[in-house]
C-alpha cells in the first residue's frame, strides 16, 4: 500500500497563480470594508469620532487595550 | 472561475479569523483580563482625576465579556478577510510553497509585520498608562508605524523576488530580510518615543499585561495560519476520490 501511495505524491504541483485582475476587485471593496471594521475595534471614539457618545469606545474598551491598540 | 476562488478564499479567510478570533478570546479572558483589572485598580486608587461622577455607561461586567468578545472576534474577521485577499495575491508567487504552507508562512509575516514590529516601537499599554490628552498623537503613531510596517514587508518580498533569480533564493531572502530590518531601524530611531507610564505603575504588572497582549497576537495569528491554511488545501488541492485512489491500488 506504502508504495502506491508513494508514487503520486512524488510529484508536487505549485498552486496556480490567481489573475491579479480577478483579485483586484475583492481586494479593493472588502479591503476598505475590512479597514472599516478594524477602524470601529481600534480608533473610533479615541482619537477621532464618527459617531457621538463613547458608547462604542467603552464597549470595545478591553478589547482595545489588549490588541494593541491607544485606547485613552 | 477565478474570481469565484477569490471569493471563496475570502469567505474561507474570515471564517477562520473568526475561528482563530476565539481562541485568541479565550487567550485574552484568561491571561489579559486579571492585568486590565490590575491596571483599573491601580488607576482608582492614584487617578488624580475621578471617574465617579461620570455615570458607568458600559459596567465592567460587561467590557471584560460581551465587549471583549465583540472587539476580538471583529478584530479576527476583519485581519482574516485582509490575509485572505493578501493569500490570493501571494499564492504561487512567493516560492515553491503549496496551499497550506503559503498560508502558515504569510501568517507568520502578518503576525510580524502588522503586530510585532508595531508592538517593539509602540507597546500595548493597560489601562492607567497613557496620557488622554495625547491620544490622537500615540493613535496616528501606532497606524502609522502598522502601515510603515506592512508595506515595508510587501517591499521586501517584492524585492527578494526581483533578486532571486540572480542571487539564489537564499541570499535574496536574507537581503530582503536585512533590508526590512534596516529601514525599521531608521523608522525606531527617527520616530517619537512614547512612555507615558505613571510613577509607581507596576512594572511586573505592565511586563504582565504586554506579554498577555502578544500572547493573543500569537495565538491569533497560529491559528489563522493553521485554520486558513487547512480551508486553502481543500478548496484548492481537494483530496483524490475514491476512484482516482483505486487506480494505483488496482495496478
Amino acid at each position: 500500500m506504502a508504495q502506491h501511495l508513494a508514487q503520486p505524491t512524488a510529484t508536487p504541483v505549485l498552486p496556480a497563480k490567481l489573475p491579479l485582475k480577478a483579485v483586484a476587485p475583492w481586494a479593493v471593496f472588502f479591503g476598505i470594508l475590512m479597514l472599516v471594521l478594524l477602524y470601529f475595534v481600534g480608533a473610533e471614539q479615541g482619537a477621532t469620532s464618527v459617531i457621538n457618545g463613547t458608547g462604542v469606545h467603552e464597549w470595545v474598551h478591553d478589547a482595545r487595550h489588549l490588541l494593541g491598540f491607544p485606547c485613552h | 472561475m477565478n474570481s469565484t476562488t477569490v471569493r471563496n478564499l475570502l469567505v474561507r479567510g474570515m471564517l477562520a479569523g473568526l475561528g482563530a478570533g476565539v481562541l485568541a478570546l479565550i487567550v485574552a479572558y484568561v491571561l489579559g483580563e486579571p492585568n486590565v483589572h490590575s491596571a483599573i485598580g491601580f488607576e482608582e486608587a492614584h487617578a488624580g482625576h475621578s471617574h465617579g461622577d461620570e455615570a458607568e455607561l458600559v459596567s465592567r461586567g460587561l467590557q471584560s465579556t460581551a465587549g471583549l468578545a465583540t472587539g476580538v472576534l471583529v478584530h479576527g474577521v476583519a485581519f482574516g478577510g485582509l490575509a485572505a485577499l493578501a493569500y490570493c495575491f501571494a499564492l504561487g508567487r512567493v516560492g515553491r510553497f503549496g496551499p497550506r504552507a503559503t498560508a502558515l508562512l504569510l501568517s507568520g509575516c502578518a503576525l510580524l509585520a502588522v503586530y510585532v514590529v508595531p508592538f517593539l516601537k509602540y507597546p500595548a499599554n493597560p489601562p492607567a498608562v497613557g496620557d488622554p490628552d495625547t491620544i490622537g498623537k500615540r493613535t496616528a503613531l501606532y497606524f502609522l508605524m502598522m502601515l510603515l510596517s506592512v508595506l515595508l514587508a510587501v517591499a521586501a518580498t517584492l524585492l527578494g523576488k526581483q533578486l532571486a533569480p540572480r542571487t539564489g533564493n537564499w541570499y535574496a531572502t536574507v537581503v530582503a530580510v536585512l533590508a526590512f530590518a534596516m529601514v525599521i531601524g531608521l523608522a525606531y530611531a527617527f520616530l517619537p518615543v512614547v512612555n507615558e507610564v505613571p510613577e509607581h505603575f507596576p512594572a511586573a504588572l505592565l511586563w504582565r499585561f504586554r506579554l498577555s497582549a502578544l500572547g493573543i497576537q500569537l495565538t491569533l495569528w497560529a491559528g489563522f495560519g493553521l485554520l486558513f491554511g487547512e480551508l486553502a488545501q481543500r478548496l484548492l488541492r481537494p483530496a483524490p476520490t475514491a476512484s482516482a485512489q483505486a487506480v494505483p491500488a488496482g495496478s
